[in-house]
């Protein structure tokens, strides 16, 4: 049978759409992030009518146009696979993260600029006059470094039996300690809020104070894995204080059980009051001698005529301290 | 918003009771609907359970009010009532004082109620008594605390304090701002 090649090629060609696409105004690429922008206008009419399958063929048109952009740059070949090397991307992106803040300035830094200093800049080698040879000025193999030191001159008046190098071993650590505290109180300073949560425990020197090795004490009973539970206590050692914690229950939580605790908490308030008042229980019985009174007056008729009851006698006359009546 | 403390549950019972007493049961434990207190910057509001969940959605600092504020706590932990307590208390109140029309004015702009403005009184009260006052006719006008026992009141001059001012229903004008 006589196939006409032509048209079946037509027939095949009419399946999908064409390569070219036409638009108005040209898009903008950024092909090193894949990104094409169509800067067109929609159309109002087919997007009321036909929405979807005309954003489906807008869709299909600009990605047509961006993979043609793709396809003009130079290509390479290997391993039977073709590559494109994107070029470098425009388009800025916002960064992931918000800019860290500038670190705040240290203790040294907040003097040295009120008093105007300014760092110099210093070598970093320096010549070893003994050794004949330049060394860094710090770190290792410093110049001078105490390691290299084999003696050391006992100073004048001092304990020949003092163990020198031990000595300088422990003022390096404690220099060590010292600069680690302050760092860390530099980092609480400029942090936001002013300080740390927890204060920072005292530096360990010699010269602390009661208060302080109480505190400390303290401190290090606690810094175990069972929270101080199995630490022994040394005989008559003070007993840091500390602020009782108060427990607040739940916003919303078991309300009968907070209604259970409340009615407790008001029978406790309410049963104090329940011991016997003496001032209560004396107005209660002046009330009543009054109310017997005035209706032992009233059947008598005492008043009733506007005679004045004779005063009796006070039973007490002449027997109290009496003043000018005294005999 | 939080629950209270049981050191601040006390203390706020204990002036409650200086009013309602042993009817304060009746505010805790009510056959109407769960109801509790709540502390709220530094102010106790007697809220129904409802409300107080609803209110737990509102930032801390959003909420302005919920319920009946009763009164607030100072920076020293003691507790003050507010002149809004007036209708959580009136209904349980104990003692109670009626003041005459000619006196009501002098109660309301924030003074002391003299012997001369007392009406009627409730039988048998004690001396620095929690008080609430009426109008003479029924209305209730405010509360505050006794300076003399019912017997004393009866034999005092006419100048003489009987109940020291704490709260007055002028206040809701007078202290607009300061009330929320």
């Amino acid at each position: 049978m006589d196939v006409d090649l032509e048209a079946v090629l037509e027939a095949k060609k009419a399946q999908y759409k064409s390569i070219e696409v036409r638009k108005d105004v040209e898009l903008q690429y950024d092909v090193g992030n894949l990104l094409a922008t169509d800067l067109n206008p929609l159309d109002h009419h087919a997007m009321k009518s036909r929405r979807d399958e005309y954003l489906k063929g807008l869709a299909r048109d600009n990605t047509q146009l961006l993979i043609n952009k793709i396809w003009q740059l130079p290509v390479e070949k290997a391993d039977g696979m073709i590559l494109v090397e994107l070029p470098t991307p425009s388009t800025v992106l916002p960064r992931e993260k918000p800019i860290p803040k500038p670190k705040g300035l240290t203790a040294w830094e907040t003097f040295a600029k009120a008093k105007g200093i300014k760092n110099r800049k210093r070598s970093r080698m320096v010549f070893d006059e003994s050794g004949q040879e330049w060394k860094p000025r710090w770190g290792y193999k410093r110049v001078d470094d105490p390691k290299d030191k084999w003696m050391i001159e006992i100073p004048d008046r001092a304990d020949p039996y003092e163990d020198y190098f031990e000595k300088q071993a422990e003022e390096k650590k404690e220099k060590i300690a010292k600069n680690e505290y302050k760092r860390l109180k530099n980092i609480s300073r400029t942090q936001k809020g002013g300080r740390l949560k927890a204060p920072l425990p005292p530096p360990l020197t010699k010269d602390m104070s009661k208060y302080q090795l109480t505190h400390a004490l303290g401190k290090a009973k606690e810094a175990t894995a069972s929270i101080g539970k199995f630490t022994k206590s040394l005989p008559d050692e003070p007993v840091p204080k500390r602020a009782k914690k108060t427990q607040v229950g739940p916003v919303a939580g078991d309300m009968a059980a907070e209604r259970k605790k409340n009615l407790e908490i008001l029978s406790s308030v309410t049963k104090r009051k329940e011991v016997v008042d003496a001032e209560k229980a004396a107005n209660r019985h002046m009330a009543q001698e009054q109310r017997s009174k005035r209706q032992k007056q009233q059947s008598e008729g005492v008043f009733s005529k506007g005679i004045k009851p004779k005063k009796t006698q006070p039973k007490n006359r002449g027997r109290g301290r009496g003043g000018k009546n005294r005999k | 918003m939080r629950a209270l403390t049981d050191e601040e549950t006390r203390v706020v019972f204990e002036k409650l009771s200086k009013f309602v007493g042993e009817n304060l049961r009746y505010l805790v434990e009510r056959p109407d609907g769960s109801y509790c207190f709540r502390l709220h910057r530094g102010r106790v509001y007697y809220v129904k359970e409802a409300l107080m969940k609803w209110a737990t959605n509102i930032g801390r600092k959003n909420l302005i009010s919920m319920g009946v504020c009763v009164g607030k706590f100072t920076k020293s932990k003691k507790f003050h009532m507010q002149i809004t307590a007036l209708d959580v208390i009136q209904s349980y109140s104990k003692f109670k004082m009626w003041i005459k029309p000619n006196a009501e004015q002098a109660f309301l702009y924030g003074n002391h109620v003299s012997k001369s403005g007392l009406g009627r009184v409730t039988e048998n009260m004690v001396q620095y008594q929690g008080v609430l006052l009426y109008s003479m006719s029924d209305i209730p006008l405010g509360f505050g605390v006794t300076s003399k026992t019912t017997q004393e009141c009866r034999r005092a001059e006419p100048a003489t304090v009987i109940a020291f001012h704490q709260a007055d229903t002028g206040e809701y004008i007078r202290s607009e701002t300061t009330l929320v």
